[in-house]
């Protein structure tokens, strides 16, 4: 049996939702998986906490809630601060390196760091799709969701004419991450 | 052949039998009461209306006027109190081509059903709104209701009433209505010319009759018989057609300001739903 | 949304990554709904932005009403029309739609009312998941009645839930409450719509007889009048007093009221096993049963597979149908099994029928939450070993 939790998490207007939204639809109708999704915001429409739980089966999905996420996304400090501690041991830890400085640290879990803002902005020309950069991130180093899949359901989710920003967004944060773990195969 | 001759001469049907309920009469409003007028001129009003009788509906609320529904041979609906008007916008949008018309009264219409005619009138939804206004509650025996004149007395105003009323057809108007006006139950011509002139209007339109209650505010305001009340209201009119109806007010004494206050076109909401889709 | 087509007919067809709300909507909008009255409330308000979005493409109406009394009566209004109508709501809307959840019953008019449970009493927590209205579906509106309740535990059964909903609606001539919950409504999961065809559609029931020989109140053998709408020709007259085959008031009439009070109640009971519907697993050579409905079912099947694992012999029972209750089963159950545990989000409602029907015969243990989350696996578990523990008591269904 097979279960993954996921928590996607940042601040609201990050495109944190959409993100899970778009690795949920991945998984459920491309990868033909259980999954459920399950947002979160705080009260705020701007700004404030925003999160996004995933979970990924092959079996049917009894409890929606996540029990022991092995992979948290965290592209906010406050939201780094706030789900570190439910990552299960063994756990993988994607940050945003530019607005995540890993200040619990946890000798039980593996942290892998990508600028995903900055790529969006200084390479892509649009900070909005840092979001999508993080969902390469995610494809390259966790086996949740074929980055095929991902591909389909981001060009399905998205502003039509944005699909070539979006494509671009997706590849360049699986680039980095391959690149990453290769370096660090090296190692 | 004497009997022949009286069939003839005498009918023994009422003209307006095929358009009441002859198996619910009589009906139960007070003698004196200003309701049996009312009732009569929106059957003669239907009667020179060009309209399929199958296509036009009437919705009341709860009250003596709530019971108009059930005396007219139309499809009618007595819903419950205050909830006319959003019953008859369901009717309408569900059936746009049915002619739907709310008869009630001024408590169902302005204190339970406040918000609802104030939000049908803000959207232009197109109803025809008669509300009949005794200026109390009177099928339960004469309570305040949100249009008794101040210091008038009623069952739970016994002192005289603290509060300021709504002037019905200045509300209707501020609020959006297009087709607005007052007349007491013996302005018989003019409240039956208003009535088709309402039903002919797309839109929200308003009309406000004054009418006695002879039983509770009549007595608890010492007006005397129910004819005298009656003839109160009429002798105390005054017409002003389009006058503004911010000056309509209506006191325990003085006049009341009675005609036609608001004739104006602006698109439905259905006009506007439709601009809408397209 | 996903891999969808959209047909001419403006129905969508294929599978789809939704939530429960807009799940909701698509639904309806299959069952044939062509009216949404309704008022903006967490968490059901993405209920009305899809509809809003939607009915105007398959040539239905939305309006948003002035509030949650306004848009049940226009819903009835629209229903007698002649139009598939419906609203969606959470709890404090739910308390301002009881006046005239009333009427839809008296006057038989069918309709859906749909209702995201959040957390209560009053404004509570509205974004999150409660279970406590319940009973208000049983008994909100005043004077004796019976009514209809499903509660769905998926998107996918919030989808089918709602077509159900009209159908029953239809064929029972009363209003049917879609009693699911901010869990299911907020959640997103693969939600498959077959093709349209394939859909059931139960047609309102028209009258036989031409206008003069119409009574809109005698009802056929199954203790449901045909219905004629406004328009049709027939001159109906209808009104929330009570009244006779004609339709008409008779409110000093003891034997008018019994009449219609006992053909409301008798026409869902007479045909509670086309209307109950219940999913089963292993509750046959069960010890304990567990008794859950909507997300509470969803979940309790996590602690019925732990405690199977422990080698206790747990069947889940799932009240896909809440009102009218499953009284039967219960009572062919109890003599049978040593307990049934009843979890749901809130203090103790389901529960106390599970109780009364049990009868004594078995114990019945609640397990209660206040609302806010769901159930921790563990709580549900504990609850079944309590029962087959033998230091286990007597029946326990307070908190």
């Amino acid at each position: 049996m097979s279960r993954h939790e996921i928590r996607f998490s940042g601040f609201g207007g990050q495109g944190i939702i959409t993100a899970g939204y778009i690795l949920g639809k991945a998984a459920s109708l491309f990868d033909q998986r259980h999954v459920t999704l399950i947002k979160s915001y705080g009260p705020e429409s701007r700004g404030g906490a925003s999160s996004a739980q995933v979970i990924i089966s092959d079996e049917e999905i009894d409890y929606p809630r996540l029990t022991q996420p092995k992979l948290l996304v965290a592209m906010s400090q406050e939201a780094y601060a706030k789900y570190i501690g439910e990552l299960a041991s063994g756990g993988l830890l994607l940050i945003d390196e530019d607005l995540v400085e890993p200040c619990h640290p946890r000798d039980d879990i593996q942290v892998r760091a990508v600028p995903a803002t900055r790529i969006a902005e200084s390479e892509l020309g649009r900070k909005i799709v840092a979001n999508i950069v993080m969902l390469g991130f995610v494809a390259a180093n966790a086996d949740v969701a074929s980055v095929e899949g991902i591909r389909e359901a981001a060009l399905s989710s998205i502003p039509k004419g944005t699909e070539e920003l979006n494509s671009q967004a997706l590849a360049k944060g699986y680039e980095y991450g391959n690149q990453l773990q290769s370096t660090m195969h090296k190692v | 052949m004497v009997d022949e001759l009286t069939d003839v001469l005498i009918s023994k049907h009422h003209p307006m039998d095929k358009l009441l309920r002859q198996d619910r009469l009589p009906h139960i409003w007070c003698s004196g009461c200003g309701l049996g007028t009312v009732l009569t001129c929106f059957v003669s009003a239907l009667e020179k209306l060009d309209l399929d009788m199958d296509q036009v509906v009437v919705v009341s609320g709860i009250g003596c006027t709530g019971r108009a529904a059930g005396y007219l041979n139309l499809d009618g609906f007595h819903t419950t109190h205050g909830r006319a008007i959003p019953f008859a916008t369901g009717l309408k949008l569900g059936n746009p081509e049915l002619k739907v018309v709310v008869i009630s009264g001024d408590g169902d219409l302005m204190a339970i059903g406040g918000n609802h005619f104030i939000h049908a009138a803000r959207r232009n939804m197109d109803l025809t709104v008669i509300c009949v206004n005794n200026f109390n509650y009177g099928m339960t025996s004469g309570q305040l209701a949100p249009t008794t004149p101040t210091n008038a007395r009623t069952s739970t105003s016994p002192y005289g009433n603290a509060e300021h009323p709504f002037n019905v057809p200045y509300l209707a108007a501020a609020t959006g209505a297009t087709y607005v006006a007052r007349w007491t139950v013996l302005h018989v011509r003019r409240l039956e010319r208003s009535i088709i002139e309402a039903m002919n209007k797309r839109g929200f339109s308003v009309v406000e009759v004054i009418s006695p209650c002879p039983t509770y505010y009549g007595r608890w305001n010492k007006m005397g018989s129910a004819l005298e009340q009656m003839k109160y209201y009429h002798d105390k009119s005054t017409i002003r057609h389009w006058s503004d109806p911010a000056q309509a007010d209506i006191g325990l004494e003085g006049q009341i300001i009675v005609g036609r206050f608001v004739d104006i076109d602006k698109p439905t909401f259905c006009d506007l739903l439709q601009g809408a889709d397209q | 949304m996903g891999r969808r087509r959209v047909s001419n007919n403006g129905i969508l067809q294929g599978s789809f990554f939704m939530d429960g709300d807009t799940a909701c909507a698509e639904g309806a909008i299959c069952a044939g709904c062509r009216f949404f009255g309704g008022y903006p409330i967490t968490p059901a308000t993405e209920i009305a932005e899809r509809m809003a979005r939607r009915l105007p493409q398959v040539g239905g109406t939305y309006i948003q009403m002035e509030d949650e009394i306004a848009s049940i009566s226009a819903v009835l209004g629209a229903s007698w029309a002649g139009t598939r109508a419906m609203t969606a709501t959470s709890g404090p809307g739910f308390s301002l739609m009881m006046e005239n959840l009333g009427l839809g019953i008296i006057t038989e008019t069918p309709c859906v009312l749909v209702n995201v449970q959040r957390g209560g009493p009053s404004t509570g927590m509205p974004t999150l998941v409660g279970q406590g209205d319940m009973m208000q579906a049983r008994w909100g509106s005043h004077g004796p009645y019976e009514t209809i309740a499903l509660s769905p535990g998926s998107p996918q059964e919030l989808f089918d839930l709602t077509i159900r909903a009209f159908n029953l609606a239809e064929k029972y001539r009363t209003p049917v409450l879609v009693m699911t919950d901010e869990a299911v409504g907020h959640m997103t999961e693969r939600v498959v719509i077959p093709p349209l065809e394939e859909i059931e559609y139960y047609a309102r029931r028209k009258p036989q007889v031409p206008p003069n020989g119409y009574l809109p109140y005698r009802p056929d053998p199954d203790g449901v009048p045909p219905m004629a709408c406004a328009g049709e020709g027939y001159r109906i007259h209808v009104t929330g007093l009570t009244h006779n085959e004609k339709g008409y008031p008779d409110t000093v009439s003891v034997e008018t009221q019994q009449k219609l009070v006992e053909r409301l109640i008798r026409k869902i009971r007479a045909n509670q096993d086309d209307i109950i519907e219940l999913r089963e697993d292993q509750v046959e050579e069960a010890d304990v049963v567990v008794v859950a409905y909507g997300i509470s079912a969803r979940t309790a099947a996590r602690p019925v597979r732990m405690a199977r694992e422990m080698g206790l012999k747990v069947g889940l029972l799932k009240l896909v149908t809440v009102w009218p209750f499953a009284e039967e089963r219960i009572r062919e159950l109890a003599p049978k099994v040593e307990g049934f545990v009843v979890p749901e989000i809130n203090m103790g409602q389901i529960a106390q029928e599970v109780e009364r029907c049990a009868g004594g015969q078995a114990q019945t243990i609640l397990v209660p939450h206040a609302g806010g989350g769901l159930h921790h696996p563990n709580d549900v578990l504990e609850a079944i070993k309590r029962v087959t523990s033998p230091q286990s008591t007597s029946a326990e269904t307070s908190p």
